[in-house]
C-alpha cells in the first residue's frame, strides 16, 4: 500500500495528540506544525516507524515572521522519504526572544552543518547541539542577518564607496 | 646540402615582420654601446615581463581567461607566465566578488607577494562590491589592500583587461627602483595596517 498524506495524518495525530497544532496540504506536499518542544520526538517518530521511514532530512531553514507576536521564528524541517519518494514539511514555531528548539544531530548527522547555517542566519539556538557556532558568515558578525529586523538598506553606512558608481 | 625543412621560410630579418619591439629609454647611443640609467632598465625589464596572479572568484575570471586566450592574448604584453604562488608574482588580479569571509585570504595573499608588487581590481565587484551591497560583500578590495588599477565593467571586456594591464605597465615603467623604502608607499601601507 503506497504511503499517504492521509496515512501520515492519522498516525502523527495518534502519537502527538494535542501537540500536533496544524496539518495542511498545498502545492501537493504535507506540512505538520508541531508544539516547539516535541520537534526532536515527531522527527523521531517519523523516522523510525517502519511504514513511515522518513529517514532522509533534505533541508533545515527557519523563517522569521515579526508580526506572530510570541512566536516570531518558524524552524523548518524538510524531510523525504526515499522509499516511497514522499516529503513532509515540520515547522517548529518559537519566540524571538528565546528561539530553543533541540537539535536533530543526534537523528540525522547530515543536520550538522545546517543547523549551524540556521542559527548563523536566524539565531536559533539548537539545545544540545555538538558546534553551534557560524559556518558561512564571518566569525565577527554580532547579529543574524536573514531576520526581518532591518531596514533594507541603510543610507547612513560608511563602508560603501559611492564615489565609484556615483549613487 | 640545405636541410630538408620546408617550413623554415622565415629569415631572422624581422623588420618586415611588424613584430614591434619596446623602445629605448632615454640615453646616449653610439658605436657598439648604449649608456643609461639603471632604474630605467630596470623598469623596462619589470614592464615588460610582469607576472600576474588571478584571483578570480566569478565571472570576471571567466572573462580573464578569455584575455589570456589566444583571441586577445595578454601574452603579447609580456604577461605569459601566470604564476599561482603568490611569492614569485608581480601583480595581483582580483577578479570578482569578494564576501567578507574571503577578505583575509586576499589581504594573506597580497602578503605573501615580494616587493615590488601591485594590485589591479577588475570589475565593479572588486572595485566597489558592485551590485552586492549586502552585509557579506566586501565594499571594494580597497578596504583590504592598496589597490593601483581599478578597471571598470560588469564584468570588463578583455579589452579593459589589457588596458588595466597596460596602465599597471606604465606604473611599473616609472616606478623606483626600491619602493620599499619610500616614505610615502610606507605611509600607505601604515594606513592598512601592513608593515
Amino acid at each position: 500500500m503506497p504511503l499517504t498524506h492521509a496515512y501520515i495524518n492519522e498516525q502523527l495525530t495518534a502519537h502527538l495528540s494535542e501537540k500536533l497544532i496544524a496539518w495542511e496540504e498545498s502545492y501537493g506536499m504535507a506540512s505538520a506544525t508541531v508544539q516547539a518542544d516535541h520537534n526532536l520526538k515527531t522527527l523521531t517518530f517519523l523516522h523510525d516507524e517502519p511504514s513511515l521511514g522518513f529517514q532522509f532530512m533534505t533541508d533545515i531553514t527557519a523563517v522569521h515572521y515579526p508580526d506572530r507576536k510570541g512566536e516570531e521564528l518558524a524552524v523548518v524541517y524538510h524531510l523525504h522519504n526515499l522509499v516511497e519518494n514522499i516529503r513532509l514539511r515540520i515547522k517548529v514555531f518559537v519566540p524571538v526572544a528565546s528561539p530553543n528548539v533541540y537539535t536533530a544531530t543526534g537523528l540525522f548527522s547530515g543536520a550538522n552543518w545546517m543547523e549551524r547555517e540556521t542559527f548563523d542566519f536566524y539565531g536559533v539556538n539548537f539545545i544540545g547541539h555538538p558546534d553551534l557556532r557560524r559556518v558561512l558568515n564571518v566569525d565577527e558578525m554580532d547579529y543574524f542577518p536573514l531576520r526581518k529586523e532591518y531596514p533594507l538598506e541603510d543610507q547612513t553606512r560608511i563602508d560603501k564607496d559611492d564615489e565609484m558608481f556615483g549613487r | 646540402m640545405a636541410r630538408p625543412v620546408r617550413f623554415n621560410l622565415i629569415t631572422k630579418d624581422t623588420s618586415d615582420r611588424g613584430i614591434n619591439q619596446v623602445d629605448l629609454p632615454q640615453g646616449h647611443m653610439g658605436e657598439g654601446f648604449f649608456a643609461t640609467s639603471l632604474d630605467k632598465v630596470v623598469g623596462l625589464a619589470r614592464k615588460n615581463s610582469i607576472w600576474p596572479l588571478p584571483f578570480a572568484t566569478s565571472c570576471c575570471g571567466i572573462e580573464f581567461m578569455a584575455t589570456m586566450g589566444s583571441h586577445y592574448d595578454l601574452a603579447r604584453f609580456g604577461s605569459e607566465r601566470v604564476g599561482f604562488s603568490p611569492r614569485q608574482c608581480d601583480l595581483l588580479m582580483v577578479m570578482g566578488t569578494i564576501a567578507k569571509k574571503m577578505g583575509p585570504v586576499v589581504r594573506q595573499v597580497y602578503l605573501q607577494m615580494a616587493e615590488p608588487r601591485w594590485v589591479m581590481a577588475v570589475g565593479a565587484c572588486a572595485s566597489s562590491g558592485g551590485i552586492f551591497d549586502t552585509y557579506s560583500v566586501l565594499q571594494g578590495i580597497d578596504q583590504v589592500i592598496p589597490v593601483d588599477v581599478y578597471v571598470p565593467g560588469c564584468p570588463p571586456r578583455p579589452e579593459a583587461i589589457i588596458d588595466g594591464v597596460l596602465k599597471i605597465q606604465d606604473l611599473v615603467q616609472d616606478e623606483s627602483l626600491r619602493r620599499r623604502n619610500d616614505d610615502h608607499y610606507k605611509a600607505l601601507l601604515e594606513g592598512y595596517g601592513i608593515q
